[in-house]
């Protein structure tokens, strides 16, 4: 109770060990916080890859004329798709901000990427509007739109937790050492860009390669 | 005075000032905020099997209804319609509120213990996972005691789930429940995984673990990949019923096969994370009352793997019957007869260590070691369904149902009951009653027996599943009338154990730390264990740390009287994953309400989703739960500075004072 | 085993065949390994030395013993040899059964309904064609190619004696076939819960010679015979007017195609899905009172008067 220190005479055959000089809580990455974090994103790309998976067998087994867009434009959809990768880098550079102590340069990446989160969901609504088809009229309208709707919804909240990594940030909650949540954010708002190009490959590139035709 | 980021703990061995100190820290605050902010696994996990066991008991009780309805031919003790809601709720019952929540129960409360930690990676989500649980539960249950309970099986077929089909709100609650629910499963999978990977006991490598650890850690790892399937399925049918989407319905290019193959590879895995974790619980008692380690650890684990792993790549085998093409109709087929292979390893394995070792009769090891017959029982139906020409005449009779509920009552039930056995001692400080439990155990056996056995016969006979009644001259008349008398001495058998429990709670012989003298670490700590598990952190050498005198196979020790003490603050260890070399010092949450005020939120919101349809404000309340949600997010996620999430460090008057403890030592 | 109509532990069809051995293979093999483990943990139990509880636990010691993993290898070895058996004789019986005939002699069309089996027998020729429901006529020995729709929900068509069962989902033709060996009466039986009635929805598959089967489908191809007594005359009209709503009686104004054509209704051996015997007192007490025979089926009750049912009988028994 009293030493702070193994004697030789606990170590000798005992598993015990002198312990190091050990992190308290998380610093950096390094925290449990972050695996929890990936097992989120498994666990959400998993829902992604069952939404793929059942536009690819709709498609498969549907009938002739299934693809109600053979030919999709990709006018607003691609840049939105540059926007959205872009505002990734945008939040690593905020990610950068933190880890640099740099206060200013993680506000303007937060609310660099908060901005240019907004206006990818405002474009993706055009893109919505755009559409011919409603939600009930086909299986193809309904797969489109629940799968693209799954990902705003996940958008929106990347958008809430850009907006609490800004919020936090201004408050000067962060320090290169203790920044799990904002990793972890980051961390998200990643994952929701990558989920995106899958998507946007299967809605608006397999068509061109021949997908359902 | 700014608190170190990095820090030496101090070593020790305990002292009652030293536990009284932990208590302190450790203990749930009393009153209400303890109860809805508890986040003490141990607590959790009682309330998970207690929960649990309630819904045994319903589903039980439907059980028997059904076997009343069927114990003869052109019986009218139900309507279709009242039948069709008791089976499909006795299977969701059974397998979603029962089944698995069970494990998690017993994994909850032994997971920090047998790793020799102070609680789960994640107090908080642990909490939280339970209340979506309970709500999930009586959601559920509110649709079939408002007499729209599901009632299109616990598998909930398309087209006939769809609205046209079934314009009440039975689907819909089910529907709705089931991505409820679905939310509870994936979060607590999270929590094992990174706990199983990252809060050990300084020196347990991954070789060093529990096979309990990893029953339940394989069957959570698949469960947070495949959980999303069947939310999905679930959630794609309310959009039919609810927005007139066209997934399912035929008519407007949808396939009614997406929802079978969306519900089956979720439901197969489903089925091996129902049984795996029980398994590592057989895996782990057993041995205790044979005297020796289990035979093959290693191989063990490996299948315990493997099994998870082909588990994946089977689900078609539930849809043989469909009209598929035969190539991937042979593939499934062959495998699902090569996953027979790692559960026969398991089986040996279980069976060689009560040979080669030195069995004690005891209701636990009775539980323990009957549950290998009805596993290979369960098996071989298995075995038999998984070739396609057979199952072509097997599928969607009695046999299946003989099937399953060998592998579920004998793989889950029968070990759980084990379970109680072996650690109500550690739960509670009391044996259970061990000549009731032989009453227990042998009812309970003859009556599953006969209930079930007969069964095969039937679905033999060609007696098809989901009839809520079946004509004379069928051959199966006499079959029926067996089964349910067996369903009756079966539910007598479990009465039993619940009254054993209730008198041994009250009156049963106390236990001291280590009634059966066992090898795990759970065992080292007083019973019930202090809210703080290990007052000394221990240090593990082996997979079996109270044996490694007497089994002498190696010259180290593990530390159980010294070690780690971790009492600045409430406090963890983290340490890597394969060798188990602590890298952190984990600080731990304080008791919150947040998780309960998120799960409150969720749940509004879905009771919401599900009044939209007949109350147009029901929006507003899915607007008024998601809000409610937000704010218990931020409250639970916002960085606290005692869990080091935030700088700086800098501590107020309250914290010097809880840490000043140091300065007494 | 007549005595059990829907078992498939024998058959008598030249599918149902195939599959037996391979049932019986994998059924005997199953038994053996639940009494060989049985045996082998009733010999591992009753070495135990001691029984009670706590105290005879602790006090029994602990040793490793021998490591065992021979049980482990041997016994996964043994398991192996049945295994494999099993794997390689199911991929050969697949193989036997799986495909419908390339050039079978009949083909049929049935669509399964809640919760019943229309069954048309379509040619080339629209006056070779017909309709029929619940019974199935084929010629004894001649493949018959089955092509399975789905009407409303997902069904399942099977006759165990026959052939396994194969689902009929809408949106799909899913293809079935069966060939009987021997002449008889086979009970079919809807195997995939479709609602309130699925118990009740079963069909028979009736083999006979190739000379009755072709009086029997000539006899299909005939319309309803007209009415004679004032009784009759009466029926048909009532038979029309409410029954038409849902059947079909060819030659008649009956025409709707929601429920079982009653053409030849009284060639049938079963109503109702197999639910009654086909005779002139079942058949008014199904009409009388069919939520109560069948509750949730989709066929009202009629609330005729006693002299309405009279005439009504009076027709339908014309029906052959």
């Amino acid at each position: 109770m009293n030493e702070t220190a193994a004697t030789a005479a606990d170590l000798r055959d005992t598993a015990l060990a002198q312990p190091a000089n050990l992190p308290v809580g998380p610093i950096g990455r390094h925290g449990v916080g972050y695996w929890g974090a990936w097992t989120l994103i498994a666990t959400e790309a998993a829902l992604f890859a069952y939404l793929l998976f059942s536009y690819y067998y709709l498609g498969a087994s549907g009938p002739p004329g299934w693809l109600l867009e053979p030919h999709p434009t990709l006018k607003l959809a691609l840049p939105d798709t540059i926007l959205l990768v872009a505002s990734s880098f945008v939040a690593s550079f905020g990610e950068h901000g933190v880890l640099h102590r740099r206060r200013g340069q993680a506000l303007v990446g937060f609310g660099g990427a908060f901005v240019m989160g907004v206006v990818f969901a405002a474009v993706q609504v055009l893109e919505w509007k755009s559409k011919t088809f409603r939600l009930g009229d086909s299986s193809y309208a309904s797969i489109y739109y629940v799968t693209t709707g799954f990902h705003m919804a996940h958008v929106v909240v990347g958008l809430v937790v850009l907006l609490a990594l800004f919020v936090w940030t201004a408050l000067d909650y962060f320090s290169p050492r203790r920044r799990l949540s904002v990793s972890a954010g980051v961390l998200y708002w990643h994952f929701v860009d990558v989920v995106w190009l899958f998507v946007f490959t299967t809605y608006y590139i397999t068509p061109y390669l021949g997908f359902a035709r | 005075m700014k608190e170190p980021d990095f820090r030496t703990p101090r070593l020790g061995t305990e002292s009652p000032e030293l536990r009284e100190r932990l208590h302190h820290i450790w203990e749930t605050e009393p009153g209400l905020k303890g109860v809805f902010g508890t986040t003490d696994h141990k607590t959790i996990g009682i309330r998970y099997i207690v929960t649990a066991f309630i819904f045994l008991v319903l589903g039980g009780l439907e059980a028997l209804a059904i076997r009343l309805q069927l114990a003869g031919p052109n019986l009218s003790l139900m309507t279709p319609e009242q039948y069709d809601q008791f089976f499909s709720t006795h299977g969701m019952t059974m397998i979603f509120l029962y089944a698995l929540p069970i494990l998690s129960g017993f994994s909850n409360y032994l997971w920090p213990l047998l790793l020799g930690g102070r609680d789960m990676a994640f107090p908080r989500l642990n909490a939280f996972s339970y209340w979506i649980y309970l709500a999930a539960g009586i959601f559920m249950y509110a649709g079939f005691v408002l007499g729209n309970g599901p009632n299109d099986g616990w598998f909930n077929y398309v087209p006939y789930a769809e609205r046209n089909y079934n314009p009440g709100f039975n689907q819909d609650f089910y529907s709705l429940g089931m991505v409820l629910l679905g939310i509870s499963t994936t979060v607590g999978a999270a929590n094992f995984i990174v706990t199983a990977m990252r809060t050990r006991a300084p020196g347990m490598s991954i070789n060093r673990l529990p096979i309990m650890i990893w029953g339940t850690l394989t069957a959570n790892a698949a469960n947070l990949l495949v959980v999303p399937a069947v939310s999905l399925a679930f959630f794609l049918l309310w959009m039919d019923r609810q927005f007139g989407t066209h997934f399912y319905d035929p008519v407007g290019g949808g396939q009614p096969l997406l929802w079978q193959h969306l519900f089956w590879i979720f439901g197969h895995p489903w089925v091996y994370a129902v049984v795996l974790p029980a398994m590592g619980m057989v895996s782990t008692g057993l041995p205790v009352f044979c005297r020796r380690p289990i035979v093959g650890y290693s191989v063990v684990i490996l299948a315990t793997i493997a099994t998870m792993v082909l588990g994946f790549g089977v689900w078609v085998h539930h849809m043989f019957a469909t009209g598929l093409p035969g190539l991937s109709l042979s593939f499934f087929s062959g495998a699902s007869l090569v996953i027979t292979v790692p559960s026969a390893v398991a089986v040996f394995a279980w069976l060689a260590t009560i040979t080669l070792g030195r069995p004690v009769v005891t209701t636990a090891f009775l539980y323990f070691s009957s549950m290998i017959l009805l596993f290979v029982i369960g098996g071989v139906s298995g075995f038999m369904t998984a070739s396609v020409p057979v199952d072509w005449q097997l599928t969607d009779t009695y046999f299946v149902v003989a099937h399953l509920h060998y592998v579920l009552i004998g793989i889950n039930v029968f070990p759980v009951l084990g379970a109680c056995y072996y650690w109500f001692p550690k739960m509670t400080g009391r044996l259970l009653d061990e000549r009731l439990g032989r009453w227990n155990f042998w009812i309970t056996f003859i009556g599953f027996n006969l209930a079930f056995l007969p069964m095969h016969l039937t679905g033999l006979f060609g007696m098809p599943r989901r009839v809520y009644t079946y004509p004379d001259g069928m051959g199966w008349n006499s079959l029926n009338m067996i089964t349910t008398i067996g369903s009756f001495v079966l539910a007598v058998g479990l009465l039993l154990f619940f009254v054993n429990v209730a008198r041994s709670l009250k009156s049963g012989a106390i236990a001291g730390p280590n009634p059966w003298d066992a090898p795990t670490l759970e065992w080292s700590v007083p019973s019930p264990p202090p809210p703080y598990n290990f007052a000394v952190l221990p240090t593990v050498a082996s997979a079996n740390p109270l044996w490694e005198e007497r089994l002498g196979e190696q010259r180290t020790r593990s530390s159980i009287d010294r070690g780690m003490l971790l009492d600045v603050g409430k406090e963890s260890i983290a340490t890597t994953a394969m060798d188990g070399v602590p890298d952190m010092i984990l600080e731990m949450p304080e008791d919150s309400v947040a998780p309960a005020v998120t799960a409150l939120g969720i749940t509004v919101a879905f009771v919401g989703m599900l009044l939209k349809s007949v109350w147009l404000p029901a929006w507003g309340v899915v607007w008024g739960g998601s809000l409610l949600t937000l704010i218990g997010l931020l409250m639970w996620l916002w960085p606290r500075r005692d869990l080091r999430e935030r700088e700086p460090a800098e501590r107020g008057p309250a914290d010097r004072r809880r840490l000043s403890g140091e300065a007494v030592a | 085993m007549t005595s059990t109509p829907l078992g498939y532990l024998t058959a008598d069809g030249a599918r149902a065949a195939h599959i037996v051995p391979l049932t019986w293979y994998m059924l005997i093999v199953s038994i053996l390994v639940c009494v060989v483990i049985g045996v082998m943990l009733w010999h591992g139990v009753r070495r135990a030395r001691a029984n009670g509880g706590d105290a005879e636990t602790r006090a029994m010691p602990v040793a490793r013993g021998s490591k065992g993993s021979h049980w482990i290898s041997i016994g996964v070895l043994v398991s192996m040899v049945p295994l494999l058996i099993a794997l390689v004789w199911t991929m050969v019986t697949l193989a036997a059964v799986a495909g419908p005939p390339s050039h079978p002699d009949l083909v049929l069309d049935v669509t399964a309904h809640q919760w019943w089996w229309e069954v048309k027998y379509n040619t080339d020729d629209p006056s070779q064609s017909f309709t029929t429901a619940n019974e199935i006529h084929i010629p004894v020995g001649a493949p018959v190619l089955v092509r399975l729709h789905g009407g409303d929900v997902i069904h399942s068509f099977w006759v165990p004696k026959l052939a396994g069962k194969t689902d009929a989902i809408p949106g799909q033709i899913n293809l079935s076939w069966i060939q009987a060996s021997h002449t008889g009466r086979y009970r079919g039986q809807c195997q995939e819960f479709c609602g309130y009635q699925h118990a009740f929805m079963a069909f028979e598959v009736v083999a006979e010679t190739k000379e009755d089967f072709e009086a029997w489908r000539a006899a299909q191809l005939r319309p309803a015979p007209d009415p004679i007594t004032p009784a009759q005359t009466r029926g048909q009209a009532i038979v029309e007017y409410r029954c038409g709503l849902c059947h079909q009686v060819r030659g008649t104004h009956a025409a709707a195609v929601a429920a079982p054509d009653l053409t030849h209704l009284m060639t049938r051996r079963t109503i109702a899905s197999g639910r009654l015997v086909n005779n002139p007192r079942n058949l008014i007490g199904w009409i009388q009172d069919p939520q109560g025979l069948k509750p949730g089926c989709l066929m009202p009750n009629q609330y005729l008067s006693a002299q309405q049912l009279a005439d009504v009988q009076a027709y339908l028994v014309l029906l052959r």
